[in-house]
């Protein structure tokens, strides 16, 4: 396509943006993040063709369906090594990857620890509602000890997962926190973590009112909560004291806990790529092969 | 018949020369003696000198060590299997004595060292014994106090002494080998080289000369099936892959991490099974077809996904390296069990294509074959290989290296607008728009695995699941009618029928020409499409009375093995009938004929 028509096109309207009607119930946390995604793009410029945003299973991951460009809507639990693939096929694209807890922390447990060990240069924002809400009402792995589920109906007894720590822990470079009843501070995380080279982790509290209302009131000031900031001293840069400051699940606080500068997975491979490329330069595909062959011989 | 003999009692005289057209030389040992190698240097050696040459190898599972044989055949003329007896056994233990002398032909040569092999007065009657220090003089010939290290290249020695072959051009191949690695190694194994090559086979009356091959039109490549398909990856313009480590799949993923990055492309080494195979369909939506693969539990692992890909109608290329199973079962031995899975193992109707490629050189042009049906088709292409074939070597034809490779780079050309999953094309074929495609309608496509309408939106219509179902099966149709009809080997009429895909190809035209020769009226088909199956089978089978599909498998419940039980199912013939096994070894020819004629004694 020409560069031409690229500058001749305006930012995208929100209704350009748009696409299905989101499916979600009314109240739920996740119409903030798709609102603010939509400014993110708007505020970039991002052109449709630019990004990519890919989702696993779960309410969070119609995500794709709202969003009017290409996206990808694949199955539970991995998102991540989807969007690796075409993060890394196509480094051309932005690469946003949206989903809920359990797609993150239960069945894409693994994939969550090794994409951000590997740094793919991709921003995950994870919808966290602490239960399952698209199969109505189980618990997740981020539900807190005692919430009464269909799976759990005396109360949740396992100990929950922790994002901020297992994030850190897995060796993500972006590791924000956020909520959706603050849409300014929402739209500030995203744009960091856009902003970052390498694997930019949020997440993203996002009530479920249908099957877990008022979970997150106590950092709600609208609901007598407190929205609480990291402290102005906390040093982003300090592993160990963003681990420790991330030991309080709700309310906890909000920001950006820990961010380091790491090559990503494609800077790692194009460094690997690029000493052999010096090597075969000027050699069409085929010559390349040919001396394989030739060694065959 | 004959004594053990030692260096000094060596007389040099020189023994008769006698031409042969081939030869089997079988070598046994452990796996860390180096005796791949052996197989190798004499394989590369063959395919140098315009010979014909097939291998077969066993390898145990262990970590290190443990009884492990390489059986090379090599001929001046065509070679078809790895040859179902030896000439010469060399055995360097006594359990690679004790076990193999029932493979060797009556009348054989064994070839054993001293040091380790007590030969049986029995065996004595049979075959010709010769003996030979070998841990001993490698260490005389080569000093050192590693007994072990370098009595493969003096065994190699030996063996080229015993048939006369091509000493330069096989010190040459030591030399390639080692090139890179300090002076001296490739001056020891030279040393090694010598020192048996010089060893007076004084109890060997003869010494063996090879025809004179027919002179070729081409060069000769020389590779193993998982070589020639990881280069066949690479020629079909693939530029990313995924994968996780499992034998015997693991050294084409090897193969392409370390050949991609040349291409500027990327091979991944994921978390798991189900991060690989996610990743190259990742990759594939971006535009050009990506490759994951696995052998059997990993593609259980990967079922899902591939499921995804069928209904999202991404391209993909997985490649099935077959090995014994279910389970961890045999790591290192073959078996075709794979075969259902591969058709049917997704959940829902997820109809996909599968491929067989039927030889080593097959594996090269099977990998570019399956791309392009991936790309046409727009679907998930299953290759399916195996143990036997990803690990002998054989000896082709040079490809056209200018003329195969290709260029499938996304194409991104901006669109008015785009339809991806449009139900008026009468085949049902789609074509994606990747990411990065401007589509000035401003109306984006999304791909997904719910049942979804022509722009890939969800969409619970009872009508759109029926016609989209419709849609991904007539694709395939479609590709079906396009299929080559396989070519009979043999005449095309006849009584018996040998069907076989993969690996078993060889045996079953070897056993279709010695059976032949005795009289009998047996022809030979492999099926290379196993899904969607190619048309004109069934005019085929009406040529035969009785169609035999041999498979390295189990015929299970009802006496039919995997492929044979998908022909039943789709011709509703009764004389479609299985011929099966699952020892985890390739079929011999004689035990192919000899099930033959008693499949034909049951049905008579």
């Amino acid at each position: 396509m020409s560069a031409t028509a690229e500058i001749e096109r305006s930012p995208l309207t929100k209704k350009e943006l748009a696409a299905d009607k989101p499916t979600w119930c009314p109240g739920c946390g996740d119409f903030s993040v798709l609102a603010l995604y939509f400014k993110l793009l708007q505020n970039r410029g991002l052109h449709h063709e630019k990004f990519a945003t890919v989702a696993g299973i779960g309410c969070s991951s119609r995500f794709p369906y709202f969003v009017q460009a290409h996206g990808a809507h694949y199955i539970h639990g991995r998102a991540l090594p989807f969007a690796t693939g075409i993060a890394l096929s196509r480094q051309d694209l932005d690469v946003f990857v949206f989903g809920g807890d359990g797609d993150a922390f239960s069945i894409g447990g693994n994939h969550f620890n090794h994409c951000a060990r590997k740094n793919v240069n991709l921003t995950y924002c994870v919808m966290d509602n602490n239960v399952y809400g698209l199969t109505k009402k189980q618990t997740s792995p981020t539900s807190p000890i005692g919430f009464k589920s269909k799976t759990d109906m005396w109360g949740a007894v396992d100990k929950p997962i922790n994002p901020m720590q297992q994030a850190i822990s897995a060796g993500a470079t972006f590791v924000a926190r956020t909520t959706h009843t603050n849409p300014k501070h929402l739209l500030s995380m995203m744009e960091a973590a856009m902003d970052h080279k390498g694997f930019a982790f949020i997440e993203c509290l996002s009530e479920c009112t249908e099957f877990y209302d008022g979970a997150f009131d106590s950092s709600n000031p609208r609901k007598g909560g407190e929205f609480r900031e990291l402290p102005e001293d906390h040093d982003p840069t300090d592993e160990n004291a963003a681990y420790a400051i991330s030991e309080e699940l709700v309310p906890g606080y909000f920001g950006v806990y820990y961010q380091i500068s790491r090559p990503s997975k494609q800077d790692v491979e194009a460094e690997v790529n690029a000493k052999f490329l010096k090597k075969t330069k000027g050699l069409k595909d085929w010559e390349i092969l040919q001396q394989n062959f030739d060694k065959m011989k | 018949m004959s004594d053990s003999s030692t260096a000094d009692e060596a007389v040099s005289e020189d023994p008769k020369v006698s031409k042969i057209h081939e030869a089997v030389i079988r070598i046994a040992g452990n796996s860390q003696d180096g005796i791949q190698s052996i197989g190798g240097f004499l394989a590369r050696l063959a395919g140098r000198s315009e010979q014909e040459v097939m291998t077969f190898m066993t390898i145990p599972s262990t970590i290190s060590g443990g009884p492990s044989i390489f059986q090379v055949r090599l001929s001046s003329g065509e070679v078809l299997s790895s040859g179902d007896e030896a000439d010469v056994l060399m055995a360097f233990y006594q359990h690679s004595y004790d076990n193999h002398t029932d493979f060797v032909k009556e009348g054989g040569i064994i070839l054993y060292d001293t040091a380790h092999v007590e030969p049986n007065p029995e065996m004595e009657k049979r075959f010709r014994h010769i003996g030979c220090p070998i841990a001993e003089l490698t260490v005389e010939a080569i000093g050192g106090t590693a007994k072990d290290k370098g009595k493969n290249i003096f065994a190699l020695g030996l063996i080229a002494r015993m048939f006369d072959l091509d000493g330069k051009r096989l010190e040459g191949l030591i030399a390639e080998r080692f090139l890179g690695k300090p002076e001296n190694v490739t001056e020891t194994a030279l040393s090694a080289f010598h020192a048996g090559n010089a060893y007076p086979l004084t109890t060997l009356a003869e010494i063996y000369e090879f025809e004179e091959p027919k002179a070729r039109d081409t060069e000769q490549v020389v590779c193993t099936g998982n070589e020639a398909l990881g280069y066949g990856i690479l020629a079909s313009g693939v530029r990313f892959g995924a994968g996780y480590p499992i034998t015997p799949w693991s050294d084409i993923m090897e193969l392409l991490r370390r050949e991609l990055p040349k291409y500027d492309g990327i091979f991944v080494q994921c978390e798991d099974e189900i991060a690989a195979v996610s990743m190259a369909i990742g990759a594939s939506w971006g535009g050009r077809v990506a490759i994951t693969g696995s052998s059997g539990p990993g593609i259980a692992l990967k079922g899902e996904a591939i499921g995804w890909a069928v209904m999202a109608e991404i391209p993909l290329l997985v490649i099935d390296v077959q090995r014994g199973g279910p389970s961890t079962g045999m790591p290192t031995n073959v078996e075709q069990s794979d075969l259902n899975i591969a058709c049917f193992g997704g959940h829902g109707d997820s109809p996909r294509v599968v491929i067989a490629p039927s030889s080593v050189e097959d594996c090269f042009y099977t990998a570019i074959e399956a791309v392009n049906i991936a790309r046409k088709y727009s679907t998930p292409v299953i290759i399916l290989t195996d143990q036997a074939i990803a690990t002998r070597i054989e000896a082709f034809g040079m490809p056209n290296l200018k003329e195969t490779c290709q260029d499938i780079s996304p194409d991104l050309t901006p669109r008015e607008d785009h339809k991806p999953y449009d139900l008026s094309d009468p085949d049902g074929i789609t074509q994606h728009a990747a990411p990065g495609t401007f589509i000035k309608s401003g109306k984006y496509p999304v791909v997904t695995g719910l049942e979804h309408n022509e722009m890939g939106h969800p969409s619970g219509s009872p009508k759109m699941h029926l016609d989209m179902t419709a849609k991904r099966h007539n694709k395939l149709k479609a590709l079906g009618r396009e299929l080559p009809k396989p070519e009979v080997f043999g005449p095309e009429e006849g009584n018996v029928l040998l069907v076989g895909w993969g690996s078993t190809q060889g045996s079953l035209r070897e056993a279709t020409e010695r059976a032949r020769k005795a009289g009998d009226s047996i022809s030979a088909l492999t099926i290379r499409h196993i899904n969607p199956l190619p048309e004109g089978l069934e005019d085929i089978f009406s040529g035969f009375n009785h169609v035999f599909v041999v498979e390295n498998n189990d015929g299970g419940l009802y006496g039919y093995g995997q492929l044979c039980g998908l022909l039943r199912a789709r011709y509703c013939d009764t004389k479609i009938q299985g011929i099966n096994k699952t020892d985890g070894l390739t079929w011999r020819v004689k035990d192919v004929l000899s099930r033959v004629q008693a499949k034909l004694e049951d049905n008579n």
